[in-house]
C-alpha cells in the first residue's frame, strides 16, 4: 500500500516535472516570424512574390537556424493600414512573434512603426519603398529599396543621354511623391525640363486620359512610376494610345517594368529604360540558380519584391546566428546592422546608421532574350553600393 | 380588448427587457474579462457593431436602403483624425461626439436626396455620396493625408484618465461604453411611438401618410439619426486605431455592413450585433487558414445562409438551448427568434 502510494506520488512529481521542463522548452525552441502581407487586393502580387521567396529560402536553407525552429505565420492586410496595425498588435500579443515583416505598400509599413518601437521588436520592410520609412522606429529594417536610390540614378542618367524634356506620371502616395521629387531634383540640375505633371490614384487608376495629355504635350520622355502590379495595365495602355509610335520613350525606377509582368507587356515595352535594383537577367550564379529555383517552384518568373522577401528572411537567419538564437529585439537590430551579403540582385548590405539597404543600382534596357524568346530588363551600367539619398542629404 | 389597446399591449411587451437581453450584454462584457488576448479583434466587432445598428435603425425600421453607408463612418472616421492630430479637441469622449455630429450634418444635408424615390434611386444615390466623398478625400490629400492616410494622431487619456493601451483594453472597454450607451437610446427610440410610427411607413408609406404621419419628416429625421451613429463608429475607429485612411469610404465598408445585416437580421437592434460577430469570426476563422483565398469562403457561406434561410439556421442553433429549457425548467422556450424581422 505504502509502496504503491509512493510510486504514484513519485510518477506525479516526475511528470509535472516533465510538463514543466517540456513545456518551455517547446517554445523556446521556435521563433516566430510574422508576415503581414496584402495577399488579396490590388497588391496581391507583391504578397506572393514575398511570400513565394521565403517559402523557397526555407525549403533550400532549412527550418532551422541557432538550433530554433523557424514558424512564418502569414497574415492578409489587402495594403489597408488599419488592418496592418491590427494584424501588427495580433502578431505581438497573441502569437508572440519575435519579428514581423513584409508590408507592401508604405502607409502599411508606417502603420506598423509605433508597435514595433512599443513592443520592441524588429521590423523588416521587405517591399515598402519611401525613404522616412526607416526614420519612423529604431527597430526598422530595410531589405527592399528607397525610390530614392533609383530616381535620382535614373535622372543623372535622362539628361546625360540627350533626354531633354519629360513628362512624369506618378502615383499619388508616399513613394510616388518621393520617386517624383528626386527625379526632377536630379535631372533640372542637369538641364532637363519638366513640361507636364500628373499624379493618378494608387488604387484602381486609368492611365489613358493622362496619357492624352502626355502625347499633345510632346516630351522626349515619360518618366513614370507606378507600384509594382501595375506596370501591365500602364504599358497596355500606352500602346494602346500610340506613345510608343510617337517616340515618346518610357524611364522611370524599375517598378513600372517589373519582372513579373513584363514578359506579357508586349513589343511596346522594348527599349524602355529604367533604373533598379533587380533583374531577373542579372548576369551573376547565383541570380540563375535563384531564378530556375523560383521558376521550377512556382512556375514563374521572381520579380524584385521576390528578392526583397529573399534578403528579408536571410537577414532574419543571419541576426539569429549571430545572436546564437537570442530573441532579444534590440540585440537582433544590433545584429542586422552592418551584415552584408551576396544577393541574387547583387552584393548588398545594411547601413549601420540607418538600418536601410546599401545596393547597386543598374540601368537597364528592356530587350528580347535570343535564348527563350522572352523580354528581360537587360542591365548595361552599374552604380555601386548606392546608399539611400533621402536620408544621406540630412 | 380593442384592436387599438392590443396594439398597444404588444407594444409595450416588446419594450420591456428581457431576460435574454440582459444576459447578451453580460456575455459581451464577460467576454473583455475572459479574453483578454483579442482585445484588438473584439474591438472591431463592437465598432461593427455600432455601425451595423445605424444600417438596421434606417434598414430594418424605416425601410430605407443604402449602399453608402461608409459615407458617414468615413467623415466621423476623418472628423476624429483631424480633431485629434490638430489638438482641437483632445479629449476621447468630446472629440467622439464632435465628429459624430460632424457626420450629422452632413446625413441631414443628403437625406433630402434618399428620401426622394424608392429602392433602386436610394441605393444608386447613396452609392454615389459615398463614392463622391472618397473621391474629395483623395483629392484634397493635403487635409487628409490622401492614399498615405492621416499619420502620426495621438490619442490623448479617456476623460483625461484612461490612456490608450497597446493591448486595446482601454480601447475594447471604451467601445463598448459607447455601444451600450446608444444602444439604449436606439432602443428607447425604436420603441417609442416615433419608432412605431417608422414601422407604419416601412410597410406602407402611403397608408401612413393618410393616417397623418408625416413621411418624409420621420424619414429624414431617422437618416439623420442613422448618420450620427455611423459618424461615432467611424470616429472609434480612428481613436482606437490612431488611423484614417482612405477605405473608411471604401464601398467594401458599405457592402459588409449589407452583408452583417444579412447574416444577422434586420429590424430587432440585435441583428446587427449578432450578425458582428459572425461575420468577423467567420473572416478571422477563414483569412487564418488561408491568408490568400478566405474571400472565397466567406462567399460560400454567406450564399449558403441566404439559400438555407436564416429562419431555419436560427431554428438550428436554438434548438438545444430551447430543449434543455424545456426539459429543466418545464416552460416555454424563451429564447426565441424575433417575430418582426423583414
Amino acid at each position: 500500500m505504502f509502496e504503491h502510494k509512493t510510486f504514484s506520488r513519485a510518477a506525479a512529481i516526475a511528470a509535472v516535472a516533465g510538463l514543466a521542463g517540456l513545456a518551455p522548452v517547446k517554445a523556446e525552441d521556435t521563433v516566430k516570424v510574422g508576415l503581414i502581407l496584402p495577399m488579396t487586393g490590388g497588391q496581391a502580387s507583391t504578397g506572393k512574390q514575398i511570400e513565394n521567396a521565403i517559402k523557397l529560402y526555407m525549403q533550400q536553407n532549412g527550418d532551422t537556424v541557432a538550433g530554433k525552429k523557424i514558424e512564418i505565420i502569414v497574415k492578409d492586410d489587402a495594403a489597408i493600414p488599419d488592418k496592418t496595425k491590427t494584424a501588427a498588435q495580433e502578431l505581438i500579443v497573441n502569437d508572440k512573434v519575435s519579428f514581423i515583416g513584409g508590408f507592401g505598400v508604405t502607409p502599411a509599413a508606417l502603420a506598423a512603426a509605433p508597435l514595433a518601437t512599443q513592443a520592441k521588436i524588429p521590423e523588416v520592410v521587405m517591399a515598402a519603398g519611401t525613404s522616412i520609412i526607416t526614420e519612423r522606429s529604431p527597430y526598422i529594417v530595410r531589405t527592399s529599396f528607397t525610390l530614392a536610390q533609383s530616381s535620382t540614378i535614373i535622372g543623372d542618367w535622362a539628361v546625360q543621354n540627350g533626354i531633354k524634356k519629360v513628362a512624369t506620371l506618378t502615383s499619388d502616395y508616399a513613394p510616388g511623391n518621393d520617386a517624383l521629387n528626386f527625379f526632377k531634383e536630379h535631372f533640372t540640375a542637369g538641364g532637363g525640363e519638366v513640361v507636364e505633371e500628373v499624379k493618378t490614384p494608387l488604387a484602381n487608376p486609368d492611365f489613358a486620359p493622362f496619357l492624352q495629355r502626355m502625347k499633345d504635350a510632346k516630351p522626349d520622355a515619360i518618366f513614370v512610376f507606378v507600384p509594382a502590379g501595375q506596370g501591365g495595365n500602364f504599358m497596355k495602355q500606352y500602346a494602346e494610345r500610340g506613345l510608343d509610335k510617337a517616340g515618346i520613350k518610357v524611364i522611370g525606377p524599375g517598378d513600372v517594368t517589373d519582372d513579373d509582368l513584363l514578359n506579357n507587356m508586349g513589343d511596346a515595352v522594348l527599349g524602355t529604360v529604367t533604373a533598379h535594383i533587380y533583374s531577373a537577367a542579372h548576369p551573376s550564379q547565383m541570380n540563375k540558380d535563384f531564378v530556375a529555383a523560383y521558376k521550377k517552384a512556382f512556375g514563374n518568373r521572381p520579380g524584385f519584391m521576390a528578392v526583397s522577401g529573399y534578403d528579408g528572411i536571410h537577414l532574419i537567419y543571419e541576426a539569429l546566428k549571430k545572436t546564437n538564437g537570442d530573441t532579444d529585439g534590440t540585440k537582433l537590430v544590433e545584429a542586422m546592422k552592418g551584415q552584408k551579403w551576396e544577393s541574387p540582385r547583387g552584393p548588398i548590405s545594411i547601413d549601420p546608421e540607418t538600418r536601410d539597404i546599401i545596393q547597386n543600382v543598374y540601368i537597364r534596357r528592356v530587350a528580347r532574350s535570343k535564348s527563350d524568346g522572352e523580354l528581360y530588363n537587360v542591365e548595361f551600367q552599374v552604380f555601386e553600393a548606392v546608399k539611400d539619398l533621402g536620408k544621406t542629404k540630412k | 380588448m380593442s384592436a387599438s389597446s392590443d396594439v398597444g399591449f404588444h407594444a409595450q411587451r416588446h419594450a420591456r427587457w428581457h431576460y435574454g437581453e440582459a444576459a447578451f450584454w453580460l456575455i459581451v462584457l464577460a467576454c473583455g474579462f475572459l479574453f483578454p488576448s483579442r482585445y484588438l479583434i473584439m474591438t472591431d466587432i463592437l465598432r461593427l457593431a455600432l455601425f451595423a445598428m445605424s444600417l438596421d435603425l434606417i434598414l430594418g425600421y424605416a425601410g430605407i436602403v443604402s449602399l453608402g453607408h461608409a459615407a458617414f463612418f468615413g467623415v466621423g472616421a476623418y472628423a476624429a483624425g483631424l480633431l485629434a492630430l490638430h489638438g482641437v479637441i483632445n479629449e476621447p469622449v468630446l472629440a467622439l461626439i464632435a465628429a459624430g455630429l460632424a457626420a450629422t450634418v452632413l446625413g441631414f444635408a443628403t437625406s433630402f436626396l434618399v428620401i426622394r424615390g424608392v429602392d433602386l434611386t436610394r441605393l444608386m444615390v447613396t452609392l454615389g455620396i459615398a463614392l463622391l466623398l472618397e473621391a474629395l478625400a483623395e483629392r484634397f490629400s493635403n487635409i487628409t493625408g490622401g492614399t498615405d492616410g492621416l499619420q502620426g494622431i495621438e490619442m490623448q487619456p479617456i476623460l483625461g484618465q484612461i490612456p490608450f493601451d497597446m493591448f486595446g483594453k482601454a480601447g475594447f472597454f471604451y467601445s463598448l461604453a459607447v455601444l451600450f450607451v446608444l444602444f439604449l437610446l436606439a432602443r428607447r427610440i425604436v420603441h417609442s411611438p416615433f419608432g412605431l410610427s417608422l414601422r407604419a411607413i416601412k410597410n406602407n408609406p402611403l397608408r401612413a401618410a393618410a393616417i397623418g404621419i408625416p413621411v418624409n419628416r420621420r424619414l429624414i429625421a431617422i437618416y439623420t439619426f442613422a448618420a450620427f451613429y455611423a459618424g461615432i463608429a467611424g470616429a472609434l475607429f480612428t481613436q482606437t486605431t490612431a488611423i484614417a485612411s482612405l477605405d473608411v469610404f471604401a464601398f467594401d465598408r458599405s457592402a459588409d455592413l449589407m452583408l452583417v445585416l444579412v447574416i444577422g437580421g434586420t429590424g430587432y437592434l440585435y441583428g446587427g450585433l449578432i450578425g458582428a460577430v459572425i461575420f468577423r469570426m467567420l473572416q478571422e476563422v477563414f483569412s487564418t487558414i488561408t491568408p490568400q483565398y478566405w474571400q472565397f469562403w466567406i462567399g460560400l457561406v454567406l450564399v449558403v445562409i441566404v439559400l438555407v434561410g436564416r429562419q431555419r439556421l436560427h431554428y438550428g442553433v436554438l434548438f438545444l438551448p430551447n430543449l434543455l429549457i424545456k426539459q429543466i425548467a418545464g416552460r416555454k422556450a424563451v429564447v426565441t427568434v424575433p417575430e418582426s424581422e423583414a
